[in-house]
């Protein structure tokens, strides 16, 4: 099957997600980003169509898709709110996914099919505010206790966290062991000591539902331990390859809208004369866009198909994040710019994009990370 | 309960209509379809009735390889069959033919119910379905709005001019043509997309409805197209000039008599 190579159901999901997303959550998507009022009642309904669990097993609640199928809904999601995307992309690629990789069967029972039935939703806590890109330096531990850990720290832009009912943690069991001293976690909401702080107030996704979350003597029982010990760190790394495909396809879908408003306006606005979609120089602006995320989309389903055929993908996931959110960067700068004033306000959506586009330059690895990454894996194939 | 759904594909509703060369039809190669607006409800009407009372729902549709498209999000949606009219040239021809042609299938399968949109958002005749309704020799009533089951009959409330309704009985099987905008039309399921092609798609030939080519191609057909084209526009206008009591009444008289608006 070719790059550009569908199965039918994966088009009849496309189709239904963009139908979905336009006429339920693109009314709401300003609105929410105005209030910081997180999209429940859509969620909710995204769950009842199977949306929360696209790529997990029958088996498990899922929907028994793939990673391809995950990228085109995550892309119209994308489209119509920015917020709304984020939310699904974090609960499935950071929380879920964890857990349906490294769990054991009992822990997938319990944790991973209510997360991809949307009954419960899913959170990953592993920033904290001293460690971000350089995760290694996190001072969360957990220690043992009787049958019990202990997690102690404090972990900062939980996404999800206000609404979450499952957090994946990452701690360190052995401190002075750097990375190799992290493990992870599977901590319910309602666990004494786990404190969810203020909601954060963002630039973008101001929708999506973000806090710090603390963990006072928090006691999660050894069951809930995430694999072995100290396998933590790689544990996130995995995931997050995973989730650079999910936040590649939510740039694609900020630029992709940012595009069509933007090729909309330019042929309505009229400036000396004619439309200003005559002008050369919004005409180059317009395909630079298409351009890029044309290229950005294919690279985000190729990274997709790696992951699906079971091949290596971590540097293609890198590449294709780097790329579709520097792309989704340039391209909703530069609807704004084809507005002109209109494009400043928010009376129009295009000041949004370009907002929310900023947190796929930052959220699950920094451009700089991405850099970091694919360089590291081009020195290692040409050593 | 059985139910039959009648569903037309469509060009999407803002579709930019291009003419042939031989100015006798649209180009569809550049057209993009959906499923009729009504044909959703008749779909969501069935599913409900299913819901609630139990049986079966099939899909009933004529056309090109195309229309498997809309087949396939019906069934994605929860109907539990289709059958398949294989027929390329349907659009041009006339209702009766397309009627014999859909009476000649749901003859073979006994429904309780036959459900069609109240219109197509192609011809807008809205006639298919009464006409269908009197080729299967079945009690019919259109526009309807809400449908209560009975036993061995059923209650519908039609929608009348100037926001009258009528409340009709009518023994089963039925068959009724279904008003836009009467329920939340459902979405498709991602269970229901990966069901959808395990469902069965039954193919139906000419000779598997008992009919010949000639009974279904443009000779017999009543509707015979001999020009397409696109209005022309026009730009006319009458300055109307003096009093302005006298304008007032020069206007009301020419749109009254001249352009007829009211």
């Amino acid at each position: 099957m070719g790059y550009t190579e569908f199965s039918e159901e994966q088009l009849m999901l496309r189709d239904m997600v963009r139908e979905f997303a336009t006429k339920e959550i693109e009314p709401l998507a300003a609105e929410i980003d105005e209030s910081c009022e997180y999209p429940m009642e859509n969620i909710k309904k995204m769950a009842e169509l199977g949306l929360l669990g696209i790529p997990f097993p029958e088996k498990y609640g899922g929907a028994g898709m793939d990673t391809v199928s995950l990228a085109l809904a995550l892309e119209e999601i994308a489209k119509a709110c920015g917020s709304t995307c984020l939310s699904i992309a974090a609960h499935i690629s950071l929380c879920a996914t964890p857990i349906y990789l490294f769990g054991t069967d009992e822990q997938k029972q319990k944790y991973l099919t209510p997360l991809a039935q949307g009954v419960s939703l899913g959170s990953f806590c592993l920033t904290e505010p001293g460690s971000g890109s350089d995760s290694g330096a996190m001072t969360t531990t957990a220690t043992r206790d009787g049958d019990d850990y202990l997690l102690n720290g404090s972990k900062m832009y939980v996404t999800n966290a206000g609404v979450a009912d499952t957090f994946v943690v990452f701690a360190k069991t052995s401190l002075d062991l750097g990375v190799k001293g992290i493990s992870a976690f599977i901590v319910e909401k309602t666990t004494e000591g786990l404190v969810v702080g203020k909601k954060e107030d963002k630039l973008g996704v101001r929708a999506s539902d973000t806090h710090p979350v603390n963990f006072d003597n928090c006691r999660v029982p050894k069951e809930n331990l995430l694999g072995e010990e100290s396998k933590g760190f790689a544990q996130a790394m995995v995931t997050l390859d995973g989730g650079r495909v999910g936040i590649g396809a939510m740039s694609i879908g900020l630029a992709q809208a940012a595009m069509e408003k933007a090729a909309s306006y330019a042929q309505e606005r009229e400036a000396f004369g004619r439309p200003i979609a005559g002008f050369q120089a919004i005409k180059w602006m317009i395909a630079d866009m298409a351009t890029e995320i044309h290229a950005g989309r294919l690279a985000v389903h190729h990274a997709a198909r790696l992951r699906d055929s079971g091949a290596p993908y971590m540097k293609e996931a890198a590449m294709a994040k780097l790329y579709a959110s520097e792309a989704a960067m340039r391209a909703t700068k530069n609807a704004i710019q084809v507005f002109g004033g209109y494009g400043f306000t928010r009376d129009y959506p295009v000041e949004r994009y370009w907002r929310d586009a900023k947190l796929t330059v930052i959220g699950e690895g920094t451009s700089e990370i991405q850099r970091l990454v694919i360089s590291r894996e081009i020195l290692k194939e040409l050593a | 309960m059985k139910i039959i759904v009648c569903m037309k594909q469509v060009p999407v509703q803002d579709s930019l209509l291009k003419i042939t060369d031989d100015s006798r039809w649209v180009q569809e190669a550049e057209l993009n379809y959906e499923i009729n607006e009504s044909d959703h409800y008749a779909l969501e009407t069935a599913l409900l009735l299913k819901e609630e009372h139990g049986g079966e729902v099939v899909i009933l549709t004529m056309g090109p390889r195309r229309v498997k498209e809309a087949i396939k999000q019906g069934l994605a949606k929860g109907a539990d069959r289709a059958l398949h009219i294989n027929n390329e040239s349907f659009t041009t021809l006339d209702i009766f033919i397309n009627a014999k042609l859909l009476a000649a299938a749901i003859q073979q399968e006994e429904a309780d119910l036959v459900l069609t949109g109240l219109q197509t958002d192609d011809y807008g005749f809205g006639q298919t379905g009464v006409i269908l309704a009197e080729k299967l020799g079945l009690p019919h009533a259109s526009i309807v709005m809400e449908i209560l089951k009975q036993d061995g009959s059923i209650k519908v409330k039609r929608e009348m001019e100037s926001g009258w309704f009528q409340s009709v009985e009518l023994p089963l099987p039925a068959l009724l043509t279904i008003q836009s905008g009467i329920s939340q039309i459902r979405y498709a399921t991602i269970k229901g997309i990966m069901m959808a092609k395990k469902k069965e798609i039954k193919e139906l030939s000419l000779s598997d409805l008992g009919l010949a080519e000639g009974d279904v191609d443009d000779s017999t057909s009543s509707l015979k197209f001999h020009k397409l084209y696109v209005p022309e526009k026009t730009k006319q206008a009458e300055l109307l000039e003096g009093d302005p009591k006298d304008v007032a009444a020069q206007l009301v008289h020419k749109l009254k008599n001249e352009a007829k608006v009211f």
